[in-house]
């Protein structure tokens, strides 16, 4: 406590209060009342309904699906950031402004909209079925709408840093004789990698809660297509609480792991570009 | 500094302390709120409509009704957490014991309205593709190889329990209550079903919309609307054995003695019984429970179609099935269990 006294910006017991009491109201006593709901369970009944085998498939479905279209949208994303700073042409302001469309959208629309183009009778399932791939009702139609989720994440978290980054360093690299790639690599990519990391992290998360959207292209058939969430659902359905926020409760204590590792790398990559 | 830190918790925590206090008292109540499930929007639509009317008509009133829709046990939740709905209109019986359990509604409610409470009633039925291709007439054809059905799930959507327990009925006649028998068929019936939808709307969408599957189990009212949706392009076909689904409705005890809305709820649910009621429920497909009425539709209902109830020894009334059948673990679960 001594060191805190003596600290010389003003204002820390204020600011760390009012963090803590906003932090507590919005998201900390919410997330209580889910670990004490599924407390009701028991123990042993607790690992019984995480551990169901049916369960185990729905976290396997969810967390591979989340993840993959977390790194689809960091290599498009990136791409559709860097289109949109580095270059000027027309429709510019118009891309950009689409980029967020996924986010004003109901996701169940989405949802409804892209299980109609994507199944074997609709307009581009229609094409893909030629080839036999199908895409709605499968674990890729769950990849296809978590990933028109969660595009504007990365997007928008690495456009500004490559607004704002220095065009002397890239330009010293080029008179000292590197290649376009050695520039990208060695000068752009560290810079933005804190960035590109947090809109990864943006997108996983928010990928691993999206429910309205997947339900309708994913078919939910258990053990192949059933998101976790769903489960949650349907054992709400049941009126089953302690089930539910057990399920639940799993699934944010890893993603709360998930989200904690990524910000750690994510502060060591900022310190590097610091340096 | 330690101080400030403690005092601004606390205040927080004060803030968090809910305002409690009394409610407002009421004037005679004008507004009369009725949480139904998704297929009645049409019906309560239209029926809203007739019962402002004939209540206008016959003390001077001019009320409203506030509709509400959703799926039939989110709906029964949202009643429980504290929507205030004078009246519920649901797609189970189970859903609005849920609400009873939750102490909103007295127990014996069932008997309140004639008919198990329910005003109306259906059954579940084939809709399949123009011309029925596949030639599916009865439920034994379902399980057959390379047949695609698609229903919602039974665990998530209440209507869809029907399907299931319809199914259950034929399966259980056809083997005489052979149960490992029955079990194989419901397996292999559910192992037809390609696409799993939460709610019968969405099922209704990728039957009709997304073109899978062969045959969607619905109920008979949401068949005759995709019907009248897009006509030509479907049949129903009525299997000659089927489940008798009994929507039933209910006074939410607790809301509406609350509200003073008791007597304006009861007139309400009781209008549906009347002709007109009993008329508007069969023109949006619903089977009238007066038999008389029900006549007067006999060119769109097949009529003859043999259907067991819920409280048939075969099943034992809700609480019974709903524990052996839909709770995990249970026997729909068990289809499931491995891949």
């Amino acid at each position: 406590m001594a060191s805190a006294s003596k600290r010389i910006i003003p204002g820390f017991g204020l600011s760390f209060g009012l963090t803590l009491a906003y932090l507590g109201l919005i998201v900390i006593i919410p997330m209580s009342f889910i670990a004490i709901k599924s407390s009701g369970l028991g123990w042993s009944a607790f690992w019984d309904t995480v551990l169901d085998p049916r369960i185990l498939a729905g976290y396997r479905v969810s967390f591979s699906s989340a993840l993959i279209a977390a790194l689809i949208n960091s290599v498009f994303g990136l791409i559709l950031a860097w289109a949109l700073t580095r270059y000027r042409f027309p429709g510019r302001r118009v891309i950009d402004a689409l980029i967020e469309l996924p986010f004003a959208l109901p996701t169940a629309v989405a949802g409804i909209a892209l299980t109609s183009l994507y199944s074997d009778k609709g307009w581009i399932g229609k094409e893909l079925a030629v080839f036999g791939l199908k895409v709605a009702y499968t674990e890729l139609g769950i990849i296809v709408a978590l990933t028109f989720i969660t595009i504007p994440f990365v997007v928008r978290s690495v456009q500004p840093v490559l607004e704002q980054l220095d065009g002397v360093y890239e330009e010293a690299g080029r008179i000292l004789g590197a290649s376009p790639g050695r520039i990208f690599l060695r000068i752009i990519f560290p810079e933005i990698t804190p960035a590109l990391l947090t809109g990864f992290g943006l997108a996983f998360a928010r990928a691993l809660g999206e429910y309205g959207s997947v339900i309708f292209i994913a078919g939910n058939m258990p053990f192949k297509t059933e998101i976790a969430p769903l489960l949650i659902m349907s054992k709400l359905e049941q009126f089953n609480y302690a089930e539910a926020t057990a399920v639940a409760l799993v699934m944010l204590v890893a993603s709360f792991i998930i989200m904690f590792a990524i910000n750690c790398i994510q502060a060591r990559a900022a310190a590097f570009v610091k340096e | 500094m330690k101080f400030s830190h403690l005092g601004l918790i606390a205040l927080s925590a004060l803030l968090l302390v809910p305002a409690s206090g009394a409610l407002p008292a009421r004037a005679a109540v004008t507004e009369l709120t009725n949480v139904s499930y998704d297929p009645t929007r049409e019906l309560y639509d239209q029926y809203n409509k007739a019962f402002v009317q004939y209540y206008k008509k016959k003390t001077g009133q001019d009320i409203t009704v506030v509709q509400s829709h959703g799926g039939s046990s989110k709906q029964a939740r949202a009643v429980i957490e504290g929507n205030e709905a004078d009246v519920v209109t649901l797609a189970l019986a189970s859903d609005i014991t849920a609400i009873e359990h939750a102490g909103l509604i007295k127990a014996g409610w069932q008997k309140t309205f004639p008919n198990n409470s329910s005003p109306y009633t259906s059954t579940i039925v084939f809709l399949v593709r123009k011309g029925n291709p596949k030639g599916l007439k009865d439920w034994g054809d379902l399980a057959k190889p390379g047949i695609g059905v698609i229903t919602p799930n039974p665990k998530t959507s209440g209507g869809a329990r029907w399907n299931y327990l319809a199914a259950w009925a034929w399966a259980d006649k056809q083997y005489n209550k052979d149960e490992k028998a029955v079990l194989d068929y419901i397996s292999k019936l559910f192992g037809n079903v390609l696409v799993l939808d939460t709610g019968a709307r969405g099922s209704t969408n990728t039957f009709v919309k997304n073109g899978q599957g062969d045959v969607l189990l619905a109920w008979e009212n949401e068949a005759y609307l995709a019907i009248a949706e897009r006509p030509g392009e479907f049949e129903i076909v009525t299997p000659p054995l089927s489940i008798l689904a009994e929507p039933p409705v209910a006074i939410v005890d607790g809301v509406a003695d609350k509200r003073g809305s008791r007597a304006l709820a009861t007139e309400y649910l009781n209008y549906l019984y009347s002709d007109e009621g009993q008329r508007i429920a069969g023109k949006n497909f619903y089977r009238p429970s007066n038999p008389k009425i029900a006549e007067e539709f006999s060119k769109i209902f097949d009529l003859k179609v043999k259907l067991i109830t819920i409280d048939d020894p075969l099943f034992g009334g809700w609480d019974k099935t709903q524990k052996a059948h839909f709770e995990d673990r249970g026997i729909f679960d068990k289809i499931y269990t491995k891949k």
